[in-house]
């Protein structure tokens, strides 16, 4: 199977290269469309601040390949960010596969919840359309200040402050808010689910 | 809901772990990346690394030893000892670490954290303060693993740190380290309420009890510890079940 992990300057490209490693998967880092196009599996993945994010993708035209692929697509962290329509962060206006608005998380009623959201949260599975709902209840592993708010895309949820999309999908585009690639072995089961897609 | 997070911390001396007590006289205590993959085997939640090597030859060791670690382990973790500039913490970001934890290098330059953060976000940024309380009631910082003291005091220099981009705050009492009679509650529970970022509790920890007065009373974001689990006196797994028996939010480990 050949699965690329597309290439542009956010943080975690290497870890999710890792965590593919562990599971017996050699992945390819490109920013190639050929590459990426004939790639089985695509990984968005993504550390960093949405609109100096989409500013790279956009100079490097990467923003219209990734919205044409066919392939099974998966966004991790901000990857899931940049597939909605918008990003409050930067104000910035983004790829459009998900129908909701990224928003910052508000805490102003409740101060007690720190911003990020940083650690081991559980998830409530909607839709068994990635994992199997025999998950929900089970931690994975978020750092974030932005979250997508719950849409009709939305296929899992954790709640913080308030609920909010953990998993996303449309047609062939899913998108975790949390880390697979460091939710120990619970991320590789969910890895794994996706490589089988 | 969120959980409370049990993270082990390694202090690694050439290659190796070690832990001292109260900043002096180690011992030493196994292979960083064994001891890394048994304590996510057991659930921790995170994993500390701080270098305590002094020499440059120590140092390639060192991120040879953090390319290691993340090709063999699942979980986040943050390595720490040393780091003095952006080029440092781009080098162990891309030996795989997710974050970096600074200490004497920021309170010697402050704007190393706004550096840090403003090139690859404020969550890979943990500024990791040591301080002891002294005699005139106040709690002062100490750079080079605790010999130094600074004219800088814990909490302002907290809200410093988190208004230049610290991601989180990694407090040790050096009161509390190696003594193992409990965690620093009181100042901690002042930094929860006085700061917006998470805090990471560190120095005192010896018994199970300990855990739950840092995170019902402290207020912790999360605990650390090296000794207890290095030397197999508690281990994580029966920690966070009695986190669990006390009803604090703990990662339940998917096997």
């Amino acid at each position: 199977m050949k699965v690329a992990i597309i290439k542009y300057n956010a943080g975690n490209v290497y870890s999710v290269k890792c965590a593919l490693a562990r599971i017996g998967i050699e992945a390819t880092v490109t920013d190639d469309e050929q590459q990426l196009r004939n790639a089985d599996k695509v990984i968005f993945p993504g550390v960093g601040e949405a609109s100096v994010a989409m500013s790279y993708l956009r100079e490097r035209h990467l923003d219209s390949i990734i919205k044409s692929l066919t392939q099974p697509v998966l966004g991790i962290c901000i990857g899931l960010q940049l597939l909605c329509r918008s990003s409050e962060e930067g104000n910035t206006e983004c790829l459009g596969i998900f129908d909701t608005d990224v928003r910052r998380f508000d805490n102003s009623h409740c101060q007690e919840m720190k911003i990020p959201h940083m650690g081991w949260n559980s998830i409530e599975v909607n839709k068994e359309l990635l994992i199997p709902s025999h998950f929900s209840g089970e931690y994975v592993y978020y750092v974030h200040s932005y979250y997508a708010p719950v849409c009709a895309n939305t296929i899992a949820t954790t709640e913080y402050i308030g609920k909010f999309s953990a998993i996303l999908n449309k047609d062939n585009f899913f998108a975790t808010q949390f880390h697979p690639e460091k939710s120990g072995k619970l991320g590789e089961e969910i890895l794994r689910k996706f490589l089988s897609l | 809901m969120l959980a409370k997070r049990i993270i082990p911390c390694l202090d690694v001396k050439d290659g190796r772990t070690v832990k001292g007590i109260n900043f002096e006289n180690f011992r030493y205590a196994g292979d960083p990346v064994e001891l890394g993959k048994r304590y996510s085997d057991e659930g921790a939640d995170e994993l500390v690394f701080l270098d305590i090597t002094a020499s440059l030859e120590g140092r390639k060791t060192f991120v040879q030893m953090v390319r290691r670690v993340a090709e063999n382990l699942s979980i986040p973790f943050t390595v720490g000892g040393g780091i003095g500039s952006v080029g440092d913490v781009s080098i162990l970001l891309n030996a795989g670490a997710d974050k970096v934890s600074v200490n004497s290098s920021a309170l010697k330059n402050p704007q190393l954290i706004d550096e840090i953060a403003g090139a690859f976000g404020r969550q890979v940024c943990v500024v990791a303060i040591d301080a002891k309380l002294e005699s005139d009631g106040q709690w002062h910082c100490y750079v080079n693993g605790g010999h130094n003291s600074t004219s800088s005091t814990l909490f302002e220099w907290a809200h410093e740190a988190q208004e230049r981009g610290a991601g989180e705050i990694l407090f040790t009492s050096m009161n509390h380290d190696g003594v193992k009679e409990g965690f620093a509650c009181e100042a901690l529970s002042r930094l929860h309420q006085e700061l917006e970022i998470p805090i990471i509790a560190s120095g005192g920890a010896g018994r199970m009890e300990h855990f739950v007065d840092v995170f019902n009373t402290g207020h912790a974001d999360a605990a650390l510890a090296a000794s207890i689990f290095h030397f197999n006196e508690i281990s994580v797994e029966q920690l966070k079940k009695y986190l669990e028996q006390n009803n604090i939010a703990t990662r339940k480990v998917y096997k």
